[in-house]
């Protein structure tokens, strides 16, 4: 099974964080809830692994409140 | 014009049991005639075990209650000689609209797979189902099979007694003693049984009311299953349309959880939702309206000595995906055959226990099911709904959101992996749909379906060679049935039962289950997995 990486496998990230924000500009905050929910749910589409996905979930959780 | 559900079919009739000066004994004393307990009574009887079926009430359920019947539900009702008058009657569709708001997001086609007797589901008012079991239970009384249905008979009072079970019932005569062997519990989801005895039913109570109401119209909306989510005439709620026989529409709306019930069922509230969302202009006239809640819980087991309980009074479930009266069949199925071969003394009373294994096993697929649909249709938190609506949203435009979309997942058979009465799994490369704990796929044999040929007896079935035509084992006897490629006319039985294996035998249980499958015939195989599906070894 494919398990979670925490290694960093984006090409560009500077540009992947930029896109993310820009995506939000001008949004009311539940437009922008919405927005990220579709995003999870295209994102969970493309990995496709229900158990991957169980495990990101997992390492996305386990992450200590600041 | 009297509607069926308001004659009493068996009214009461005072019995020679009540004037006995000792309590008769029966072999089986069902309980509750409702879908569930008239068929366990009609599978008794045409096996020749003598079955008494006791009812407070004298005629079928009142408004439609369980409206969609599923393919397995069909095939038990084929082998209990009813399954023609319920298809010939029923509504049959294979397709769903589903609307978020005021706009269709997508629809769906059930496609149903080719080469099955029966269809996916056909709509049916469960009066016309019940009517269609007790007209089987008259018929099977004319050819004196032993078979009796007291309406108007109320269990007051049961006592296991170890060797049998002793009941109390209160008639319009006064109350009676009577004992049977075995009883079986089919009397619902408040079951009185279950009080009686002090039974657990713990399980989860969702916080809502659904309005459901049997229209009567001629309109010209399409056979097929429309479920709104959120829609303009029933802001935030959900709301389901759904066709029945003779011009009757089923239709469910959702109305939360902070309602007065007596005042939303009476028709000056009820005709106006109804309108807002049929039209102004639609004539119809309100055939039935109730208001229910639902729970999701079932007994933590289901055989408590000589007494079995089965359908709603074991198991609840919400109605989404239409897994009660389903699995109460289901229940049956697996019952009586297990029953009858204690009974006979061809199985150990340990058999019976297997029956809470394999259904506790059903019931908790549907509970799991039914559950995951409640969640998605009344979101319990702002996050939820935040994602509930998100999949809607996304599914208009991207089909990769729809399979997420959850207005009911419809009822299918359950295969009972890791059952202790599966035998070896011994055909390499057969498809994984008629393993060991599979009900059995139907197909194209002859000029008819396979399914008619199996079930009732142990069959041992041979696709592409021969297996013996008669064998008794242990007592037992199993019948044979040797299938060669001139008999599997599309070759879906090859397709469905060997894949890329060049021959197989299986041995098939009374229910239509499989219970272990191999290459050739071997007797003493043979011997070993039926003594497992009979819980001998």
């Amino acid at each position: 099974m494919t398990t979670f990486n925490s290694a960093p496998n984006l090409t560009r990230p500077d540009d992947f964080y930029a896109a993310l924000i820009d995506a939000h500009e001008g949004l009311t905050d539940d437009e922008s809830a919405a927005l990220n929910a579709r995003l999870i749910l295209c994102l969970a589409n493309q990995i496709g692994d229900v158990d991957l996905l169980k495990d990101i979930i997992l390492a996305a959780k386990a992450q200590p409140a600041a | 014009m009297t509607k069926i559900f308001e004659t009493p079919l068996y009214p009461y009739a005072k019995s020679a049991d009540q004037s006995g000066d000792t309590p008769a004994r029966h072999k089986v004393i069902v309980v509750g005639a409702g879908p569930v307990g008239l068929a366990a009574a009609i599978d008794l009887a045409q096996q020749g075990i003598e079955v008494l079926v006791l009812d407070d009430n004298t005629k079928v359920s009142f408004g439609s209650r369980a409206i969609c019947f599923a393919k397995r539900t069909l095939e038990i009702a084929d082998r209990l000689g009813v399954g023609e008058s319920l298809v010939d009657k029923g509504v049959q569709w294979n397709l769903g609209k589903v609307f978020f708001g005021d706009r269709k997001v997508y629809d769906f086609n059930l496609l149903p797979e080719a080469g099955h007797k029966r269809p996916a589901f056909i709509n049916l008012q469960q009066y016309h189902f019940e009517h269609d079991f007790v007209k089987r239970v008259r018929a099977l009384e004319a050819e004196g099979a032993p078979i009796e249905i007291r309406g108007g008979n109320k269990v007051t009072a049961i006592a296991d007694k170890g060797d049998h079970v002793a009941l109390t019932v209160q008639t319009p005569d006064g109350p009676y003693q009577i004992e049977a062997d075995w009883l079986i519990a089919c009397d619902g989801a408040n079951s009185p049984s279950r009080q009686i005895l002090g039974l657990d039913f713990v399980g989860r109570v969702f916080e809502d009311n659904f309005l459901i109401a049997d229209v009567v119209m001629e309109a010209d909306f399409p056979t097929e299953r429309w479920f709104w989510f959120d829609p303009p005439f029933n802001k935030g709620q959900s709301a389901l349309l759904h066709k029945q026989p003779d011009g009757v529409w089923r239709i469910d709306l959702q109305l939360g959880w902070d309602i007065d019930k007596e005042k939303e069922k009476k028709p000056e509230n009820v005709i106006p939702r109804l309108k807002a969302m049929l039209g102004e202009d639609v004539k119809f006239e309100l055939e039935w309206v109730s208001i229910y809640t639902f729970q999701c819980r079932r007994m933590e087991k289901f055989r408590h000595g000589r007494v079995l309980f089965a359908g709603d009074s074991a198991h609840q479930v919400s109605p989404f995906g239409a897994r009660g009266a389903n699995s109460g069949l289901q229940d049956i199925d697996n019952l009586i055959w297990k029953l009858k071969a204690v009974i006979d003394g061809t199985a150990p009373d340990a058999l019976l226990d297997t029956y809470d294994v394999e259904r506790i096993h059903g019931a908790d697929e549907n509970i799991l099911n039914s559950s995951r649909s409640t969640d998605f249709i009344t979101p319990k938190s702002k996050v939820s709904r935040l994602f509930r609506n998100a999949v809607l949203d996304l599914a208009e435009h991207h089909a990769f959101a729809r399979p997420i979309v959850n207005s009911g997942r419809l009822s299918v058979p359950c295969t009972y992996d890791s059952s202790p009465l599966n035998g070896p799994d011994a055909l390499v490369d057969a498809p994984l749909r008629a393993r060991p704990g599979s009900p059995c796929p139907d197909a194209p044999y002859g000029t008819g379906f396979l399914l008619d040929h199996l079930g009732g007896d142990f069959v041992v079935l041979g696709i592409n060679t021969q297996v013996p035509e008669m064998l008794v084992l242990d007592g037992i006897t199993l019948r044979g049935m040797s299938i060669m490629a001139a008999d599997d006319p599309d070759g879906l039985i090859a397709n469905r039962y060997l894949g890329d294996a060049q021959s197989g035998v299986y041995l098939i249980r009374p229910d239509q289950h499989v219970a272990a499958r191999w290459p050739t015939f071997d007797e003493t195989a043979m011997q070993q997995a039926l003594r497992k599906a009979c819980a001998k070894d």
